[in-house]
């Protein structure tokens, strides 16, 4: 099954083409990676993906609803949670506040409710939200930080902020843009398996990230990007062996 | 009831009653704009302009409806509430700081209409009766701050409090949680200004006259003072803020001229030493709390 499919998706910016024509499909489950040198446009199909910029041409699709043209608010409670390549904390607020505003979409649908029942709704979904918000911090490991201020925290574990509140979404897809980045070999350890353990529980993934070694062993499969086209699509043995793939990257470097 | 609410307030000197009822009405003003600034992270440079809505709708509709007060409170909250919507429908919908050029300039066109209108009295004014109520008037200010500051404690601990903070500290990541960002500002500055509409009604019957000039931009500023004084997004910094900036005149006396220079030096030493305000990050809850464990336990200390 399809989760979300791209179909020839281009923006440009000015006269710059950032991502031209690019179609792929993200199956139910999977986790796919999407790699490329600096510049390829892999945080830009994040943005264009999360409904931040707009198409310039082309469609997105998820579980089969067009979602080029909505808002970020409404994609994201469609189901689709994403982290940032650069950390987007709520910085003065505490860990477990984070997680409880990425709960946000899970409440307010009781609402409607009986006036006469309104305060004991409101108790009770705050109670649930608060469960949520809980387990997705144990999952990332971060439950006794709950009441440290975001901004406090080290940088290894915001980023595992960063997921804990976007599972607490509960989306179905999950974008990760570079999520090991800065982090020690001890602590992309863990990421690997704390994103396994998010695929088991039924999450699909899709992830950028620029540790080869990390890309090769987490990935199902792999999507290349240079210079904002598809160059290469793939399990990781055929990507590792793809001359395209090899001369893009080492095409790079031996420019600088 | 209200025969005996009357003598309760008599009993105070009208002068002490005078000062309370201006910090009062300052503490709803500030409370309001504390939702829009503190909460949802909001410029509002035109706080006053809501109020002067609230303060010549409640003039109004008690000169030519004679409507029982409490009814005319509400009836004054929602009309300010109305115009916000209005402004804030086009400005808040990008992120930015639209809603302080928009408030600043609707504020200046808005006094120009007051100015011009008959039903103020142009450039007069108006003489507002007495209230229609038996309930004396600083009883409705008590009520009003009371009720003011739970919906604040409430709204803060709430999906839709959690919700602005995240505007306030991150539009894009609050977007990302599948929080409606405009709608959720717009909200925020709707109840903001519907505290300044209260607190305008309040104001113009108890000063009793009423001016478009009394509400200008340094009135805006006033209340902007006090919340930033006492500390953003913090109910007692707030509180705080509203006392100190509602009294200060009375015991500044002779510098009366000065006021706003003296401000603007205490504001800039505060800036230097406790950025976040005197009571930054005090929060209601905990000092409810506090005081509540003091008294329970106090053979613990
Ligand atoms: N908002 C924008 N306005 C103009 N140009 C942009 C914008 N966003 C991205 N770009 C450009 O689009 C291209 C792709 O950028 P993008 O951030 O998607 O790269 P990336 O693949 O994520 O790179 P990196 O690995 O360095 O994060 C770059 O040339 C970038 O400068
Ligand atoms: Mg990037």
């Amino acid at each position: 099954m399809t989760v979300l499919e791209l179909d020839k998706v281009s923006i440009r910016f000015g006269g710059l083409v950032a991502v031209s024509q690019v179609s792929f499909n993200i199956h139910a489950g999977e986790i796919l990676a999407l790699i490329g040198p600096n510049g390829a446009g892999k945080t830009t199909i994040f943005n264009l993906i999360m409904g931040l910029y707009k198409l310039t041409d082309g469609k997105i699709l998820f579980k089969n609803i067009n979602i080029s043209s909505r808002k970020p608010h409404q994609i994201a409670a469609l189901g689709i949670g994403r982290t940032f390549q650069t950390i987007h904390l709520f910085n003065q607020l505490t860990v477990f506040d984070n997680v409880l505003i990425g709960a946000h979409t899970q409440g307010g649908r009781n609402m409607t409710g009986a006036l006469l029942k309104w305060l004991p709704a409101i108790a009770k979904e705050e109670k649930d939200l608060h469960e949520l918000a809980f387990r997705c911090l144990q999952m990332v490991g971060l439950e006794k930080k709950r009441d440290a201020l975001a901004k406090n925290l080290p940088y290894g574990e915001q980023r595992r902020l960063e997921i804990a509140r976007a599972l607490a979404l509960k989306p179905s897809l999950l974008l990760l843009d570079e999520p090991a980045a800065g982090m020690n070999p001890q602590e992309t350890k863990e990421l690997m398996e704390l994103i396994h353990v998010i695929r088991n529980s039924g999450i699909t993934i899709l992830l950028v990230e620029h540790d080869m070694k990390f890309v090769m062993k987490i990935s199902d499969r792999i999507v290349v990007l240079d210079y904002g086209a598809k160059i290469a699509e793939g399990v990781p043995e055929e990507i590792r062996t793809s001359p395209l793939v090899i001369q893009a990257y080492l095409g790079k470097v031996g420019a600088r | 009831m209200g025969n005996f609410l009357q003598n309760v307030v008599n009993q105070i000197d009208p002068y002490v009653m005078q000062i309370l009822v201006n910090i009062g009405i300052g503490i709803i003003l500030a409370l309001g704009l504390n939702v829009i600034t503190g909460l949802a992270g909001q410029l509002s440079l035109g706080h006053a302009a809501f109020m002067s809505i609230g303060a010549f709708t409640g003039a109004i509709l008690t000169i030519k409806l004679g409507m029982p007060f409490g009814v005319n409170l509400l009836c004054s909250g929602f009309m300010a509430a109305l115009f916000s919507v209005l402004i804030g429908f086009p400005t808040l919908r990008l992120s930015g700081d639209y809603l302080a050029i928009a408030t600043l300039g609707f504020a200046e066109i808005l006094k120009v209409v007051f100015l011009n209108l008959d039903i103020t009295n142009r450039a007069l004014g108006l003489s507002v009766p007495p209230p229609y109520s038996s309930i004396p008037l600083p009883v409705y200010v008590l009520i009003s701050v009371v009720l003011a500051v739970t919906a604040l404690a409430l709204m803060q601990e709430s999906r839709f409090g959690r919700a602005l903070k995240a505007i306030r500290e991150d539009e894009i990541a609050a977007e990302a949680m599948g929080v409606n960002a405009t709608r959720y500002k717009i909200q925020a500055f709707a109840i903001g200004s519907f505290y300044a509409g209260v607190g305008g009604c309040l104001y113009a019957h108890f000063i009793a006259y009423i001016n478009p000039s009394d509400f200008g931009f340094l009135k805006s500023i006033d209340i902007l003072n006090m919340v930033v004084l006492g500390g953003l997004g913090s109910i007692p910094g707030v509180i705080l803020g509203a006392s100190l900036l509602t009294t200060a005149p009375e015991f500044l006396g002779f510098m009366k001229q000065y006021r706003m220079l003296v401000y603007g030096i205490i504001l800039i030493i505060l800036m230097l030493f406790r950025p976040n305000g005197l009571l930054g990050g005090v929060s209601f809850k905990e000092m409810v709390l506090k005081i509540f464990r003091k008294r329970t336990q106090p053979s613990r200390a």
